[in-house]
């Protein structure tokens, strides 16, 4: 009764507030987080009265194989790296199903704005082993043409612009996309993956708000996997997880097991269905775990217990929970498991040719300005007087 | 020859030249000028920026755009700059040609980040498959009595980022011609604007024109020596020459205009002619463009100088606030004519 004659509203720039004389301060935390969206149990059984979108047998298949193509990659290039042959790589174990399954729920037309542990977007457009290979080694045929080191790929062809080391960097990259594609009028929408530590870089923030304002068609994917290098979540925020953020900014938000692959699937689709149709942002958290270390210039060890890693390794890992799934439901079985294992090989032709010394200049501008030609002209001097100092191998 | 008739024609269009094809306006409306000529003849072409919608941006320069263009392609974005940067770079590299405005250049320092590791290296780690087509540009310099951060001159910091060309504008005709060809040029270009110079007034050519991004601008042939300059300190420079002139000295003022790179060619022309060069510049001391100029020129055209370079700048402190402690901060005119008098001894 006291509250309903107290109630006279305060109309200012930001709105219409209800006054109240209750001296009440929101809470700094919820008594319950929030909840998260999953479909397929550990089992890959579905749970009951779940609410999801549905997946072709073909779709599923695809899915699935290339998971399991994504886990041989990481091993291929991880042993490539512990073996001295590439400087740098990063592993994408334990996140297959965001990884794929998100890719899977967009479409070719969608701009994706990766950080470092996507690659099995690239994958799922049609990236080929050899082109990922090629940016590895740094080849001549890499699109980036050597100049970036390992993961760091990049695709005008596939909508897959290329990765930068700076955290978030890409988030508001996808804000201004957006921004394009809305001016265009065009039927798609931006995508930016980025994990939990990144959300703690004001870009993250200023892209969230910026896609607010600007109604930009825009999905915000973050993979919660616990751990920034060695910083866990706790020391990274104290706000319940990424996805209660969205409503700050005005952002519609999701919580989801990133490790369901079907669930993953399921919220994207319809992320991208109301970002593109009502143009608004979305924001998809995806809870998972960096099974792998950081990168390879990490020991996970030293500051995680083993047998939490191994436990996320065997009883939560997102391949095996969708193989389950789609061999109950009659689409796979041991033939075909033992055929996709046997046809991933490695065809990878790692001995390719080198870039030219030429590619050094190139594309810092459309047209190499006068300075540059000069160090140009100048290194090609030093390089024929003394060639032995120089490798053989690089043509000049 | 010419016929008599040819004659009286030609007098005619030039009568008509001097009289009709040309409209006087401040350097701000020439900015404003260009970039709505630009935008009227590219629909890609957009502006972002703090405040640049319905008010028109805090010096002017995007007045009457969001009326005309709409607060779409003309969109005022909340207070972060290293973000609506980013939005920039995004919306670049998707097909747009953004011109981002940074409320005071010295805010950008906030977007350094964007500025250097993205806009700068995208381009050329993409392997060429991104370009970032966008200009930003903004008010910087040492204005009157601004305070430190209001008062900076970031080309010193943004000269060694590579994939950046920048260029700065002194007159309405120049600031047209280079906002002109920064919104064309497929490269990012930062355009540097100084807060004292938007009032500037000049009587510029109808007819569409843009200026050379890479080019210097001979603004008085003469000599004995030659005096690099650029921005406000043009102005500074050619007070100190009315000065030298009636001491008998017929100096070269050049206003190099890109800074990044330097037209050595122009540059080189002069110092094979007067042998003496007088760099004079509103940035700081220590790494500045002036330090850039005096190394490119000593590599080149060691052999042509009769004397070392001599180089006027700011001192290495942040601007401070006081009148009379600004004032000898920069570069004042009396300390050009004192020095072209040393160099040419």
């Amino acid at each position: 009764m006291k509250a309903f004659i107290s109630c006279k509203v305060l109309d200012f720039p930001g709105g219409k507030v209800v006054f109240s004389p209750e001296m009440r301060f929101l809470s700094e935390s919820p008594s319950v987080y929030s909840q998260c969206y999953r479909v397929l149990d550990d089992n890959g059984q579905l749970i009951s009265h779940s609410n999801f979108v549905p997946v072709s047998e073909e779709v599923a298949v695809k899915m699935y194989s290339n998971m399991v193509t994504l886990q041989t990659l990481d091993t291929i290039f991880y042993e490539a790296q512990r073996q001295g042959r590439i400087s740098f790589y990063v592993t994408s174990i334990g996140e297959e199903a965001i990884n794929i399954a998100s890719a899977a729920a967009l479409t070719s037309d969608d701009i994706v704005f990766p950080q470092y542990r996507e690659p099995g977007v690239l994958l799922w457009r049609g990236f080929t082993l050899q082109e990922f290979a090629n940016q590895c080694f740094g080849n001549k045929a890499d699109y980036g043409k050597g100049r970036q080191m390992p993961i760091h790929y990049g695709s005008n062809k596939l909508n897959y612009f290329t990765v930068a080391s700076t955290i978030a960097t890409q988030i508001p990259h996808a804000v201004g996309a957006a921004y394009s594609l809305k001016m265009d009028k065009k039927d798609a929408c931006a995508v930016t993956y980025f994990g939990d530590g990144g959300t703690s870089e004001g870009d993250f923030h200023a892209a969230m708000n910026f896609a607010a304002v600007t109604e930009s068609p825009v999905i915000f994917i973050c993979r919660n996997n616990g751990w920034a290098i060695s910083t866990p979540t706790s020391d990274q925020f104290r706000s319940d997880g990424i996805a209660v953020r969205g409503q700050a900014y005005g952002v519609r938000s999701i919580r989801v097991d990133g490790n369901d692959a079907l669930a993953m699937y399921s919220a994207v689709h319809s992320a991208r269905h109301m970002a593109v149709n009502e143009h608004r942002p979305i924001l998809i958290e995806a809870v998972t775990y960096r099974v792998g270390h950081h990168s390879t210039s990490d020991d996970s060890t030293k500051y995680r217990p083993a047998n939490e890693i191994e436990w996320w390794r065997m009883a939560r890992d997102p391949v095996t929970r969708f193989r389950k799934w789609i061999e109950i439901n009659g689409w796979w079985g041991s033939e075909a498991e033992s055929q996709l294992r046997s046809s991933i090989r490695s065809q990878i032709a790692e001995r390719a040719e080198k870039p030219p010394v030429n590619d050094l200049f190139t594309d810092v501008y459309d047209n190499i300005p006068s300075n540059l030609r000069e160090q140009e002209k100048l290194l090609k001097e030093t390089i024929n007087r003394h060639p032995k100092d120089y490798p053989a191998d690089v043509p000049i | 020859m010419l016929t008599p008739f040819q004659y009286l024609l030609s007098g005619i269009y030039l009568t008509r030249y001097i009289l009709y094809s040309r409209h006087e306006l401040l350097l701000f409306e020439a900015l404003q000028e260009g970039l709505e000529e630009e935008m009227e003849r590219d629909l890609r072409v957009c502006v972002m920026g703090e405040d640049v919608g319905h008010y028109g941006g805090s010096y002017k320069v995007t007045k009457g755009l969001a009326k005309k263009f709409g607060d779409l392609r003309v969109l005022d974005t909340p207070i972060a700059e290293n973000s609506f940067t980013g939005m920039g770079i995004g919306a670049a590299m998707t097909g747009l040609r953004p011109v981002v405005e940074g409320m005071n250049m010295g805010f950008l320092l906030l977007a350094f980040n964007q500025i250097s590791n993205n806009c700068g290296m995208l381009h050329y780690t993409s392997g060429g498959q991104f370009t970032i087509p966008i200009v930003i540009r903004g008010p910087g310099g040492v204005g009157r009595q601004l305070g430190a951060e209001h008062s900076q001159r970031l080309e010193s910091y943004f000269q060694s980022i590579p994939g950046i060309q920048m260029v700065a504008c002194s007159t309405p005709y120049n600031a047209k011609g280079l906002m002109k060809a920064a919104i064309r040029s497929e490269n990012p270009v930062i355009l540097f604007e100084h807060v004292l110079l938007y009032n500037l007034k000049e009587r510029i050519p109808d007819e569409d024109y843009i200026c050379n991004l890479e080019e210097a601008e001979m603004v008085r042939p003469g000599e004995n020596v030659t005096i690099l300059t650029y921005s406000r300190m043009r102005y500074h420079v050619m007070q100190a020459a009315k000065t030298l002139v009636n001491k008998g000295y017929d100096p070269e003022v050049i206003d190099i205009r890109s800074l990044k790179p330097f037209d050595l060619y122009t540059i080189g022309n002069s110092v094979k002619k007067t042998h003496r060069v007088l760099i004079v510049e509103e940035c700081m001391r220590t790494g500045g463009i002036g330090a850039s100029l005096i190394a490119a020129i000593t590599e080149n055209f060691n052999d042509y100088l009769d004397a070392p370079i001599m180089c006027l700048s700011s001192q290495d402190v942040p601007t401070p606030y006081a009148g009379t402690l600004e004032e000898v901060t920069v570069v004042q005119p009396a300390q050009i004519v004192t020095a072209v008098e040393q160099l040419c001894q």
